[in-house]
């Protein structure tokens, strides 16, 4: 059977080394017509996409994850390797590899292309970035090369229109070839290489290279000019920082207008709901469960759009290695890796985000660390609490001659609390569960490069996706159960105090009591914290139901923060503070640690931990505050 | 190990290595030991690594650049692309002065 006539579209993979423009040239080739997926039983991102070729041929893409050679060294390089050796049982090996090298760094690129070579397997090598070589003045003979290597070699400008056009005919020509191949598939003659075989394999690039490359034209002087400043130990730091702080800027103040919109957006369809529906459970599982409670996780895109529009452009010009070679040192007096910062700036928007983007450090334990740490940095979730509690206990007094007032010193403390809290737990970590040197730093610097308009989009779009997703299947539920336990059983005829009492979460709440007692906690904070679980502002809205306040928004804050101030101990609110700096009260944070470890463990050891610290911090806060006060 | 010109221990070589050198200065890699340098990676997978990255006999590196604090970890070109790795690290890879 050739592959021409089976019902299953040919497929070729994308391998490729990290930076070689690969997503470039998957997204040239397929355009918006790509999904993400995961591979059954990892948490690496399984990206297929596909085109129609010249001939009129349906051909379907696989992105496979970047590496440096088959012998896979993290979760993202054994699925290339299982993927191209045909290990992976819930998929066929594809038809076709198309290897693609960076023109400008043929070395190191053709190193896995000779590798590759030994598969047996039908192979296009794709020079991509011709034109920024050629710039540079490097000559590559694509016919010799081809000769020497016995694959086709198609030169390809990934982000140029028309730029894969000779790919896409060489792929028609190699299907038939590889059609052939299927019938009599030559033995794979890959084995795991020992440094003999990776010696040898220099080797054959070194003649490859000889004969081939007439000039190999002059380094990139640009980029080693813009590194002596920007890895520079001070101006390098400064630049980090500035970067940084404009991210942070942007998270806040791009996404404010957007989220307002969201706002505005969910109270209209509440309000629409409230007054078409007659009163009764199904209204209020419409709007107080699933309109309120998921669009109290959805407010959250604008804000997690602008973080990865940061990651992605700053992914795509090269800096992000840069940032992680610049903190690896710092970092590493903790024990992480010089990766773990993308994960953990990404916490201050949201912990979700944050958790994903730990994908990126290769040793698993590395990876647990940052991913266990991530939830105690600040989350724009906690900010509606810490509002309402500075609001209501700390007094606007000026410090300093009026450089700073004392709420912004104790928001910054909470801030501050997060980071040191978290590097304090890392450190335990490391000396600990993850004992051990540090994973090796290795890691290529690419030359800069503008990013490209079309691959931001496109990397935004495929985010907004898995985020709305899940606010879609995971949080959907939760905010289902969480409305059952508020609402259910409703309050009894004639009754005097709010409803939330009566049901199961206020149940829960007066059971809760005695336990947060000692802590300080008064019934009220306590049958708040229950739906609060879901979501951590959630507990703002409790409360307001609880003191029987019928604003909303703005006014709820100002309204609630006097009525707080007037029945809760100064205790007690430095102690509900404390236990929102450590508690681990977000649903979303949890379901996708559970889903980026791949089991229960990681998140129960994250719950545990974070709950014991939250009792503990506000065990001390409220008995050091008793007895000072 | 390889029949290849790798001295066998890196004591033998007298020579210097990569995680020595300073900023500004020039070595050809003359070979590649990881015996000594502590990692989290089985044995001979620091080797492979390195030579996988280019840092194999014959390359020419240079330090671009040094982080801070303790000017580590170090970026440096090899051959045509710039690779970061720490000193611990690159102590694995044995140099001689560039001719």
């Amino acid at each position: 059977m050739s592959v021409l006539d089976s019902a299953l579209p040919p497929r070729i993979a994308l391998v490729g080394n990290p930076n070689c423009g690969k997503t470039a040239l998957f997204n040239a080739l397929t355009g918006s017509r790509q999904k993400v997926a995961n591979y059954p039983g990892v948490t690496v991102e399984r990206k297929i996409g596909h085109f129609v070729s010249p001939l009129g041929r349906r051909v379907q893409v696989i992105d496979l994850p970047g590496t440096y050679s088959l012998r896979a060294r993290s979760p993202d390089e054994e699925v290339t390797r299982d993927v191209v050796l045909g290990r992976f049982s819930h998929e066929d090996s594809p038809d076709l590899l198309v290897c693609v090298a960076d023109a400008t760094n043929l070395r190191l690129n053709l190193r896995l292309v000779v590798e590759l070579k030994r598969l047996g397997r039908p192979i296009i090598l794709a020079l991509n970035m011709m034109d920024a070589a050629e710039k540079r003045g490097c000559r590559i003979d694509a016919a010799a090369l081809s000769a020497a290597l016995g694959v086709p070699v198609v030169p390809t400008v990934a982000i140029r229109r028309g730029g894969v056009q000779p790919l896409l005919e060489q792929i028609d020509g190699a299907m038939a070839m590889a059609a052939d191949a299927a019938e009599n598939p030559a033995p794979c003659g890959w084995s795991e290489p020992s440094s003999r075989d990776l010696r040898a394999y220099h080797q054959e690039v070194e003649g490859l290279l000889a004969g081939c490359v007439a000039d190999a034209g002059l380094p990139p002087l640009a980029t080693r000019r813009v590194d002596a400043v920007l890895l520079h130990p001070v101006f390098g730091l400064a630049f980090l920082f500035l970067v940084l702080f404009l991210m942070f800027q942007a998270v806040f103040a791009w996404a404010e207008a957007p989220m307002n919109l969201i706002d505005g957006a969910v109270s209209g369809l509440k309000d629409w709901v409230a007054a078409t529906l007659p009163d009764g459970a199904l209204r209020s599982l419409l709007t107080d469960g699933i309109i309120a409670g998921v669009g109290s996780v959805v407010i959250f895109l604008p804000q997690i759009l602008v973080l990865f529009f940061f990651i992605l452009v700053l992914e795509a010009t090269g800096y992000l290695a840069r940032a992680a070679f610049l903190l690896d040192r710092l970092m590493g007096g903790v024990g992480l890796h010089g990766r773990a910062f993308i994960p953990l700036l990404s916490s201050f928007a949201c912990a979700v985000p944050g958790v994903m983007a730990a994908r990126t450090i290769e040793n698993r334990a590395d990876r647990l660390a940052t991913i266990m740490i991530a939830p105690l940095m600040t989350c724009s979730a906690r900010l509606p609490v810490y509002t309402l509690l500075i609001a209501a206990f700390v007094p606007d007094r000026p410090l300093l001659g009026g450089l700073v007032g004392l709420p912004g010193l104790v928001m910054f403390a909470l801030y501050a609390a997060g980071i040191l809290s978290a590097l304090a737990v890392a450190f335990v970590l490391k000396g600990t569960v993850f004992k051990g040197a540090r994973e090796p730093l290795l890691m290529e610097l690419p030359a800069y490069r503008l990013p490209n308009p079309r691959d931001i989009a496109l990397g935004l779009f495929e985010r907004a996706k898995v985020f709305l997703a899940r606010a879609g299947t995971t949080i959907f539920a939760l905010m289902i159960v969480m409305w059952f336990l508020a609402s259910f059983p409703g309050a009894p005829e004639g009754a005097t105090e709010p409803a939330i009492q009566y049901s199961i979460a206020g149940m829960i709440g007066h059971a809760l009591e005695p336990l947060l007692a000692p802590i300080g906690f008064t019934w009220q904070i306590a049958v708040a914290l229950v739906p609060g679980i879901a979501a951590r502002e959630v507990a703002v809205g409790v409360l307001g139901t609880i003191y029987a306040l019928s604003d909303s928004g703005d006014a709820l804050q100002s309204s609630l923060a006097g009525a707080l101030a007037a029945s809760w101990s100064l205790p007690t609110a430095l102690s509900l503070l404390a236990w929102y700096v450590f508690a681990p009260q977000c649903v979303a944070t949890l379901s996708v640690v559970k889903r980026e470890t791949n089991g229960w463990l990681w998140p129960a050891v994250m719950f545990i931990y974070m709950i014991t610290l939250a009792y503990g911090a506000s065990f001390v806060t409220y008995r050091v505050a008793s007895a000072l006060l | 190990m390889s029949g290849h010109p790798t001295p066998e221990t890196g004591q033998s070589h007298g020579g210097r290595h990569l995680g020595e050198l300073k900023k500004g200065e020039r070595a050809r890699v003359t070979g590649v030991d990881e015996r000594g340098v502590v990692t989290t990676l089985p044995e001979g997978e620091l080797e492979r690594r390195m030579i996988e990255m280019g840092l194999v006999e014959g390359s020419h590196v240079e330090v671009l650049h040094e982080a801070f604090p303790g000017r580590d970890p170090i970026a440096i070109r090899v051959n045509e692309h710039t690779l970061a790795l720490r000193r611990a690290e690159a102590r694995a890879v044995l140099v001689a002065p560039a001719a």
